[in-house]
């Protein structure tokens, strides 16, 4: 989203960068200022006709998305968008899948975040191209963010495309961007309660990863509630129980991830 | 806070429409939100408020129509009022459903001068 006048379309602090770049890419934007007063208004209403619209609101980003989608079917790219809360362990999940299968596969990876380099240059060390969107105060990436970023990936045929969402769990739903397949994940450190906290979000995703199994004793989410709660909100949502720090479970995933179901 | 971006999108898809039909002014336009569209009807109106000044509704009169939910039950077929996606059918209390209506966000109409 623009940061400036919150149009959907990326602002010029939206700034996309591989790691080693220092030169920002920013890209010409026809600079609407919003201001005016909001006056009375009583003038004559005779001439007036209405007109039926009923249009998508966000029929722009839906048709980017479809774009996207159609490209990356006829490239046999597949496409995930990872979403979560800040914390979660996306970019730790990332990581050590790219660590693990990176001889088997060949993966692109779009970052998404307000600021900094810091996850794209976490995932150029595990060993795959990367680009990093900024946002600005942008709360989600949109189609058209991705579109741009792809083409300067250059990703190449049936390799597969991880996108890492800006942290929020809320915003992102509203966002297709194009991908195969919406991956949600949730560290056990969250409360079992947040999928019928923030619904969009689970009912819009088709996986469920749930990561940080190895602190399971430590605390009191109990998993089988949580699946409760998603089942009640998307019984179609598939899980996968995962630690991507001791690489418990993460066999599951990565066979996923390979046969792309 | 994406309700900015909606009520951006929202001007500028009536800003194309009044082109289109060479309107000097838009007196009045009319928005269907549906409660499970993810729209917060209160964020939506202020943001609003920013939005169309400057534009060719900046001295428009905006309706918000409330489109409440409808979802058919999985299992049964029953269509039932809902709120969330969480609520289970009143029939045979099975979760899955199909949204009917009540997710859309979209312009129904434009009154031109």
């Amino acid at each position: 989203m623009c940061d400036n006048c919150g149009c959907g379309q990326p602002g010029e602090n939206v700034t996309f960068r591989k790691p080693g770049e220092n030169k920002e890419h920013t890209h010409s934007h026809g600079g609407v200022t919003h201001s005016h007063t909001h006056g009375d208004h009583d003038h004559d209403h005779s001439g007036s006709r209405e007109i039926v619209i009923e249009q998508n609101i966000l029929q722009k980003n839906d048709l980017l998305a479809e774009r996207n989608r159609g490209y990356f079917e006829a490239k046999k790219i597949f496409a995930v968008n990872l979403v979560s809360s800040p914390g979660s362990g996306k970019t730790s999940l990332l990581e050590k899948t790219i660590r693990i299968l990176k001889d088997k596969c060949s993966f692109y990876i779009i970052e998404g975040d307000q600021q900094t380099m810091l996850d794209a240059n976490r995932i150029e060390k595990a060993g795959a191209p990367v680009i990093q969107i900024n946002t600005g105060a942008g709360c989600h990436l949109d189609a058209d963010m991705i579109n741009k970023a792809v083409k300067s990936l250059e990703v190449k045929d049936n390799s597969i495309l991880l996108i890492e969402n800006v942290g929020n769990l809320v915003c992102p739903a509203m966002f297709d961007l194009g991908e195969s397949q919406r991956v949600v994940i949730v560290s056990v450190t969250e409360g079992e309660d947040k999928p019928i906290k923030y619904p969009d979000m689970f009912q819009s995703s088709d996986i469920c990863v749930i990561n940080k199994t190895d602190l399971l004793p430590y605390v009191d989410f109990d998993v089988e509630k949580f699946k409760e709660y998603a089942c009640q909100v998307n019984p179609d949502l598939k899980f996968f129980e995962l630690s991507a720090k001791t690489e418990e479970g993460m066999e599951q995933w990565n066979r996923w991830l390979q046969e792309r179901d | 806070m994406h309700e900015l971006s909606i009520a951006v999108n929202i001007v500028e898809m009536i800003e194309d429409n009044a082109e289109k039909e060479k309107a000097l002014n838009v007196d009045i336009f009319e928005i269907d939100v549906g409660t499970l569209s993810g729209v917060v009807i209160d964020a939506l109106e202020f943001a609003l408020e920013e939005a169309v000044k400057d534009s060719v509704c900046s001295k428009a009169v905006w309706k918000i129509n409330k489109i409440e939910a409808k979802a058919k039950c999985r299992r049964c077929g029953h269509i039932y009022s809902v709120d969330d996606y969480f609520s289970p059918c009143p029939k045979c209390r099975e979760f899955g459903k199909e949204i009917l209506q009540g997710k859309e966000i979209q312009l129904k109409s434009i009154t031109i001068e």
